[in-house]
Formats: structure tokens, C-alpha cells, sequence
């Protein structure tokens, strides 16, 4: 690869704030360090108990016999619960009204098995038990007889016609097609066609927290559930299964250790509420490492096959995609996820003529849904290999080939969405590639290889799920503020941000501002910490929230000092005249004045995303999402064909975050998504063999540590162009996405044969070279 | 095995309790209200529950709360308060070391002892006294910062 210079950046305008855009320390941030933040295991009751999941050690099989009255009758175990006990015992898991698509009947996750099991790991029985022990030592007494079912461990074997059946009539969970100009026009005119098949492995979100949670019921009869979750909307599907009023379920998330999308779909809290409700005593129960392994979803393990069309200038002419999801033994968020990587499968290429098909299929293992990218990362590993093998073949740098391609404001993604707001591509690529330095030479067995890849990714959710956030600000006389926004904090600086915001606003400092989130009942409900969408969605709830109040108190002002409007700020806790700073009051005895007056110094904003109708289900076209974040990572590796390992030296990520709200925060979101997906590219993989799990702790499943790979270098641009507070974008997720394939490509250009499966372990890369060696 | 009774002194607090030979330091840590101590996998892969044993950082679910017997234990929330928090409790709320959180007490715990044995560690040194704590979030550079950022507050603070 040759040198590169920075592309210059197009003129923005991003008006100096006082507040956002600064690197606060974040108010979580202390309490975090000082180890005084509490999590969802940390809590106890007086007269808790200990509940114990019983789970299934058969990846397919038929409950012969359950026996439990030996557990039931040991010491200290209060009740044995199984699906007898649970007469409408399921929880819907996929969405049919929001995907478009048919409910499946029985693909409705079972809270506890009542005749077969589906996967490893499923629920059967819950033991509840005055401690742990005795709740431990009673599964040990549970005797269960199972009759083995035929299995099906791989999505291509599953859709084959005769496969052993997940549930009926087939295997198949979700479809998707997008339908785009001619495809064989498009493969006509192109000098090239290139066809490449790429695999991916299912992936352990390995969050350090492990699933937890306390439930009781209160003196008004409510199930109180404290939990961890991304989602406390879940007190509805909860209520569902358990038919009673949604009002009687109250979910009160907790600061959450970790979620990446693990801790969206319902974890411990239907068990809960199941025991609770049961005992009438409050109830604990938290997972092992080995149960959050086994009994939560994994990443989505992808095939996707590429042909492209291309001319010898470089010109894609047509593209035809084929994806193929392995949904493991519930549908959980498969349609979406499958969705989101279909949608996405181009990369962010102006391609005139697409032909996309996409299956998730079920099989007898652990059960997919969402994690950070939510298909983005398996439809970017594909793509932009798919894009250097296209450039070497024809014989360019990789960088120029992409540009003639690179999406630009104003073209039109797969669906026919155009896109609205900046989309640096060449920008972000090239200073990526810039800051990659001079090439570390090679030595010995040790060869040196250069890659990037670029991307695009949605933030906030489908515009035909018709999201909505809401979130209250309050000013209280003395002047400081209190928030109440339903917003779960996963540690990414959801909270903060929100208080960062708020304190730009009405002109407090970051510390006067105290933040109550993520309760059900409450604070008002914001929506989901998912896709992307809190600093979107929330951010925008909260920014009309805060500016409805400064709107009060500066036409309160505008008596007081007798100025225009435009005239009057409010900062460091003071309410001033701009020309004439000397002519202020103090903010809380504006506020007071205010509040004597009756006036209100409280709002509840609800914001709106965009609302769509559903894609068509025979083209695809139509809007999906609201807006995209644009970005790339180049990384220099060192591969040792002696043994295959592969050492990641450099790694720059460089992404355009629109508006960084928080700029350690939002560092911190590059680099560490970046490390999740150097992981993803090298080191991680949820082994199954036919249904059974080889990984089932962090001793066999290891992710990155601090001695893994140097820290990634993060450079952050600001376009200013999003949709979001202040023009910013979403980069939690996308942080991870273009990661494996800039190390699968620099793998590629070290030994020059290109490796389509990940992890890159040292297996794979020497038996790349024996190919090599063999031709 | 019938319970014994243990003393345990923890962030200068003595405790007495009657515990089985099973029971680990983390969990009698955890029972005894020192939350702070996380669980994050109980066979010593992830160092969320690391304390100081007498000084030395261990892994609290490796260590039977029998052989901590008539020790001092310190766990991070012993180390500072949020009017006098510890140096390393503010560089890691300042450097962005701090995301989720729950792997924080057990990191701060390495990294504090890895001061008391070398002041003013390089980088290197740093990552690999802290290899044993796993984060999922930060990506490590920001850790590793704040661990460089409080080195110098406390030299700082030693030599002045």
C-alpha cells in the first residue's frame, strides 16, 4: 500500500459551547471509582431468597420424566417451580407486528421447558431456597429423563429439505430481500465478476457484570424487579407472561455492568418475578459466569457470500448478496439483526443494482440476538473484504477503488434510503491510514501487513417502529436541577450525557445537576439502551426539556432586566445581559422568583424519531433508519509464518461521531469498541460442537486483555451533521464494526492470500500459507 | 466441615464471623456488606474481586476466607470517600477509566499495589500488573492513563 494524506474536511459549523463538546468527568464516574455504585447483585432484603435455574444438559430432547420432590423436600428449599406451575409459561420473542413478518407458532421462548429443550442451557426447573447452598444442593436432587432428539447445529444443514425441525413447520426464523435496478444488467456491464464467501463465529458479549437481579412484591401488591437491563420496557412482555396488568410490574434498572446488547432481551427478571410472585418473599438470584455463558444470547454467526460486478475503472456495477444467519434456538431479535446486516450488506457503496437475500435460520444451540452492531460487524467483515479482494484483482490501491464507490450525502443505500447527512468515508479512511506512520519492516518469519476498512451504520432504531423518548427536567429554587429520564446507563455515559446536555442548557454546572433513571414507573419511560439510540433519542427528549425551561426563565429575565431575548444567557448559575454581563441575577433567585409567581421550572418533552411505513417485503425499499454514522480503522499487523500468530502492532479508528457530547466519553466508546473488535478479528469464538458449548467460562473463552494488543489510537471528527443533540451521531455501536475487516485485510496484504473466516487464529492463517505454499 | 469463627479485618473494620471451610473470601467479603468486592466469573479469570491480602492484591475468590484469618484486608472503597478520595479513584473518574464500572474496584486494587512496589511504573509495567483484570469496556488505554496520571499526584504528594 502506498502513503496516504489526510483528505481536508469540508467547513463545518460547531459553535464553541460551554459545556458539551468539554471532557467533564462524568457523574457516574466518581462513584463508580470510589466503589460505592450499587449493582444489581448487591442489593438483599430481610427474609431474601436464592433462586437456582435448572437447565437443560441436552441440546435437543423430550422431557421423559422431571422429578423434583426430593429437591423439593431438601432442607431450606422453599418451592420447586416448573412449567406446571406457569399454565401460559411463555414470553414472545420475536416481534411479528414490527418485523413485518409472520409469528411463528411455537418459537415463543419457553420461561421454563415444559416438553422439549431446544438448546444447552434452557431453563427446566427454578429451585428457591433460604441460601445458596441449599438451593445449589437441591439441583443436584432434581432427576430428569430426557428422550434425544435429532439436532441441527448448522443454519446450511437446517434449511435443508428433511433437516431435524427447531419447531414446524421449518427452520427458517426470517427473510429479508431488497430488490435494486437489474442485477444482470449490472453483471453485464461490469469487465469483472468477483464471488467470495465469508464466515463468522458466534461471540460471548462477556460483560464483566453476569446477569442479576432482586424481586419482591410491595404493599400494592406491584412486582418490584431491580435488575440489570438495557431495556426496562420489558415490565410489559413480563406482565403478558404472567397475565396481570402492566401497571403491576415495576422494573428498576440499575447502573448496568456491561450490556453490548446481552442485557436486551429479558435475562433473570421473568424468573424472578415468576418467584417472587410465587413465595411472596423477596427473591434473588444471580447467574454464574458459566450460566450467563450458556443461558444468554450470543453474536449472530453470519455466511455471507458476495458477487460483484465491476468495470475495469473501478466501478461497481452490480452487487448480489447472500446472508445466511444461524439464530440458534429461539428467533430473540434474529429478524432484526438479520435485517440491520441485509440492509447493510453493500457497505457504504453507491451500487445501482442489488439483488440481497437474507435467512436467520434456527438450530439446537445457544440462542442469537443482539450484540454491539447488531449485524453491522458480520456485514462489514464481508464487505470490505469483499472490496479489497475487488481492488487487488483489479489491480489498484484499495483506497482509490473505494472512493470511486464511497457513498456521498445524497446517494441512495440498498433500500433506496438516501443519505441525509455527512458521510466522511475518504476523510475518516485516509487519516486513518495517514496515522499508521511508516511501515514497520518485516523480519524473519515475521511479515508485516497494512489493511483498512470503512463502513456505515445505522443509529437509532427502525424508523417504522415509531420510537419515542421521553425525559423531565426539573429546576429547583435553589437553582441546582434534577432529571428523571427512563434511560438505562450500561456505562457508555448515558446519564452523563443527558446531565451534559442539561447543564449546557440552563447554564449549571455539571455537579448541580443529579440524574434518576431507569425505573418503569418512575422515571418517564425513554426507551430502550439499544441501537444506538439513547444520546439520539434521549438527547434530543432531554434538549427540549431543558431549552422549554430556559425559555421561562428568560422571558422571566427579559421583565427583569428589560433586554431583548438574543440578548440574555444563562451560565455559571447566573442570568445575564450579554453586553452588559455586569447586569445579572442569580439563577436561583430567578428561579425563586419564578417559582413564587407560579410559573413552571419542569418539563416533560417527548421527542419523535421519524416515522415510516415498513420497507416493501418484495423490494426492500423504503426508509429503515434515521440516520447513519460514517467511519474507518486502518491497523498495521505482524504475522509470524512460523507459528500463524497474528499481532496487531498499530490501530487508529477514525470516526466522524458528529458531535462529541463528551469527548473522553466518547473516546472511550471508540477505544473500546475498537478492542472488541480486534477480539472479534483474532481471539473470540463461543465454540459449540454438536450443541454442547466448548467455552463455557473465561477460561476457555478469552477476550482481550491489557497486555493482548496496544491501546487503539482514537481520532475523532465532528461534522456536525447528526441528527442527534448538538449534530451529534451514534458511535457506541458502530465503534466495533469496521475492526475485523481491517485486520482480516491487513492479514491479507502480510501473506498474501486472503483468510475469509474469523477469529484469524494461527490454525487458519498457516493453513492460508500451506495453501499458498502449494500453488 | 462445622464453621469456625474467622476474624477478618477489613478497611479497618474487625469482624468475627462463623463461617464454613468452604467459603471463600469474596463471598464472606460480599456477605459482610463489602459490595464493592464484585463477582464477576469466582475462579480467577476476571480480577473483578481483587482486594489487598496484608498488602498483597489477590483475587478474593481464590482465597478461602479461612486463610484470611486474623489478616487486613483492604478493598477499593477503603481506600478513599468522596470528600478524600484516593488519587487513583480521581484519575480514573478523570482519565475516563472509568465506564461501567464493575471491573474499576478490582483494577484500582492492582494498580494500587503495583505503587506500593514501583512508584513510577513505565506503561509496559503498568499492563501487566493490571493483565489480570479484565474490562470489556475501555479498551485499556484509558485505565492505563489514569494509573500514570495518579503515579505522578502521589510522587507528587510523597516527595512534597
Amino acid at each position: 500500500m502506498k502513503r496516504y494524506t489526510a483528505k481536508p474536511l469540508p467547513p463545518v459549523n460547531l459553535p464553541e459551547l460551554r459545556q458539551v463538546g468539554k471532557p467533564l468527568r462524568r457523574v457516574d464516574a466518581l462513584g463508580k471509582a470510589l466503589g460505592t455504585t450499587s449493582y444489581a447483585g448487591d442489593f438483599t432484603m430481610p427474609h431474601m431468597l436464592h433462586a437456582k435455574a435448572f437447565r437443560s444438559t441436552e441440546p435437543h430432547a423430550r422431557i421423559r420424566r422431571l422429578d423434583i420432590q426430593r429437591a423439593r423436600a431438601f432442607p431450606g428449599v422453599v418451592c420447586v417451580l416448573t412449567a406446571s406451575d406457569l399454565p401460559d409459561g411463555k414470553l414472545a420473542s420475536d416481534m411479528p407486528g414490527q418485523t413485518g413478518q409472520k409469528r411463528r407458532s411455537g418459537s415463543d421462548v419457553q420461561i421454563l421447558a415444559a416438553e422439549i429443550v431446544r438448546y444447552v442451557g434452557e431453563p427446566i426447573a427454578l429451585v428457591v431456597a433460604e441460601t445458596i447452598e441449599a438451593a445449589e444442593q437441591a439441583l443436584e436432587l432434581i432427576e430428569i429423563e430426557y428422550e434425544i432428539l435429532p439436532g441441527v447445529f448448522d443454519p446450511l444443514e437446517a434449511m435443508k429439505p428433511g433437516a431435524p425441525t427447531v419447531y414446524e413447520p421449518d427452520n427458517i426464523v426470517a427473510r429479508w430481500k431488497f430488490r435494486r435496478g437489474d442485477v444482470e444488467t449490472g453483471m453485464t456491464a461490469a469487465d469483472l465478476v468477483i464471488t467470495n464467501q465469508f464466515k463468522m463465529p458466534f461471540v460471548e458479549h462477556a460483560y464483566l457484570e453476569p446477569e442479576a437481579g432482586l424481586a419482591w412484591v410491595d404493599e400494592q401488591g406491584v412486582i418490584n424487579i431491580r435488575v440489570c437491563t438495557q431495556v426496562v420496557e420489558h415490565f410489559r412482555s413480563i406482565a403478558r407472561a404472567l397475565n396481570v396488568p402492566q401497571n403491576r410490574i415495576r422494573i428498576r434498572g440499575t447502573m448496568v455492568g456491561g450490556g453490548f446488547g446481552g442485557k436486551e432481551d429479558i435475562t433473570v427478571e421473568i424468573l424472578l418475578a415468576v418467584a417472587a410472585r410465587h413465595t411472596n418473599r423477596p427473591v434473588q438470584m444471580v447467574y454464574t459466569r458459566e450460566e450467563s455463558f450458556s443461558a444468554q444470547s450470543k453474536r449472530h454467526p453470519f455466511v455471507i457470500t458476495h458477487r460483484t460486478g465491476v468495470t475495469r475503472s473501478g466501478r461497481i456495477t452490480a452487487a448480489e448478496i447472500a446472508l445466511i444467519a444461524d439464530s440458534g434456538a429461539y428467533p430473540y431479535l434474529s429478524p432484526y439483526v438479520l435485517l440491520y446486516a441485509a440492509g447493510m450488506a453493500t457497505g457504504p457503496y453507491r451500487i445501482d443494482n442489488v439483488r440481497i437475500d437474507a435467512a436467520a435460520v434456527a438450530t439446537n444451540q445457544t440462542f442469537t440476538s443482539a450484540f454491539r452492531g447488531f449485524g453491522g460487524p458480520q456485514a462489514c467483515f464481508a464487505y470490505e473484504q469483499q472490496m479489497d479482494a475487488i481492488a487487488q484483482q483489479l489491480g489498484m490501491d484499495p483506497l482509490d477503488f473505494r472512493r470511486i464507490n464511497y457513498l456521498q450525502t445524497g446517494d441512495k443505500t440498498a433500500s433506496g434510503q438516501v443519505i441525509e447527512s455527512a458521510a466522511w468515508l475518504e476523510e475518516t479512511a485516509s487519516r486513518a491510514l495517514e496515522a499508521l506512520g511508516e511501515k514497520t519492516p518485516d523480519h524473519d518469519a515475521v511479515k508485516i501487513g497494512w489493511g483498512f476498512s470503512s463502513y456505515f451504520q445505522s443509529y437509532g432504531r427502525i424508523t417504522w417502529l415509531h420510537d419515542t423518548s421521553r425525559a423531565w427536567v426539573g429546576l429547583e429554587v435553589d437553582g441546582t436541577v434534577v432529571i428523571r429520564c427512563g434511560t438505562p446507563d450500561l456505562g457508555a455515559g448515558q446519564v452523563n450525557s443527558l446531565a451534559q446536555i442539561t447543564a449546557e442548557i440552563l447554564g449549571v454546572p455539571l455537579e448541580n445537576v443529579t440524574v434518576y433513571s431507569t425505573d418503569s414507573a418512575v422515571t418517564p419511560l425513554a426507551g430502550t439502551s439499544t441501537a444506538t439510540r439513547q444520546l439520539y433519542m434521549s438527547g434530543n427528549a432531554i434538549s427540549m426539556a431543558a431549552s422549554e425551561i430556559r425559555r421561562v426563565l428568560l422571558e422571566r429575565a427579559q421583565k427583569l432586566f428589560e433586554e431583548d431575548l438574543d440578548n440574555l444567557d444563562i451560565a455559571d448559575s447566573r442570568v445575564f445581559v450579554k453586553d452588559r454581563p455586569e447586569h445579572s441575577i442569580p439563577l436561583a433567585d430567578l428561579a425563586a422568583m419564578c417559582a413564587a409567581e407560579g410559573l413552571e421550572l419542569h418539563n416533560l418533552a417527548q421527542f419523535n424519531a421519524p416515522f415510516s411505513e415498513p420497507i416493501d417485503p418484495e423490494t426492500g425499499q423504503g426508509r429503515i433508519w434515521p440516520d447513519f454514522t460514517f467511519g474507518s480503522m486502518a491497523v498495521e499487523v505482524a504475522v509470524d509464518t512460523e507459528t500463524g500468530e497474528v499481532d496487531i502492532l498499530k490501530s487508529i479508528a477514525c470516526h466522524d461521531v458528529g458531535r462529541a457530547i463528551n469527548p473522553d466519553s466518547c473516546r472511550g466508546q471508540i477505544a473500546g469498541g475498537s478492542l472488541q473488535g480486534l477480539g472479534y478479528a483474532v481471539m473470540e469464538e463461543f465454540k459449540l460442537h454438536n450443541g454442547h458449548i466448548m467455552t463455557p467460562s473465561l477460561s476457555e473463552y478469552l477476550i482481550p486483555t491489557s497486555l493482548d494488543f496496544n491501546p487503539t489510537e482514537v481520532i475523532m471528527l465532528e461534522s456536525g451533521s447528526g441528527v442527534g443533540p448538538f449534530g451529534a451521531k451514534g458511535i457506541g455501536e458502530p465503534a466495533l464494526t469496521p475492526a475485523a475487516a481491517a485486520v482480516a485485510n491487513a492479514v491479507a496484504d502480510a501473506i498474501g492470500v486472503r483468510i475469509h473466516e474469523i477469529p484469524l487464529t494461527p490454525e487458519r492463517v498457516l493453513a492460508a500459507l500451506e495453501k499458498v505454499a502449494a500453488r | 466441615m462445622t464453621p469456625q469463627i474467622v476474624t477478618l479485618t477489613v478497611n479497618s473494620r474487625t469482624h468475627q464471623v462463623a463461617l464454613g471451610a468452604h467459603i471463600t473470601l469474596l463471598r464472606a467479603l460480599r456477605d459482610l456488606g463489602y459490595t464493592d468486592v464484585k463477582n464477576g466469573c469466582e475462579k480467577g479469570d476476571c480480577g473483578a474481586c481483587a482486594v489487598l491480602l496484608d498488602g498483597k492484591a489477590v483475587n478474593s475468590c481464590l482465597v478461602l476466607a479461612w486463610q484470611a484469618d486474623g489478616a487486613q484486608i483492604n478493598t477499593n472503597a477503603g481506600l478513599g470517600t468522596q470528600e478524600n478520595p484516593h488519587p487513583l479513584q480521581v484519575a480514573f473518574a478523570d482519565h475516563g477509566a472509568v465506564q461501567c464500572g464493575y471491573c474499576t474496584s478490582g483494577a484500582i486494587i492492582a494498580a494500587h499495589a503495583l505503587l506500593e512496589a514501583n512508584p513510577a511504573p513505565t506503561e509496559t509495567e503498568i499492563r501487566q500488573a493490571l493483565s489480570g483484570n479484565l474490562c470489556r469496556c475501555t479498551g485499556y488505554g484509558q485505565i492505563t492513563e489514569a494509573v500514570q496520571a495518579a503515579a505522578a499526584v502521589m510522587q507528587k504528594v510523597k516527595g512534597g
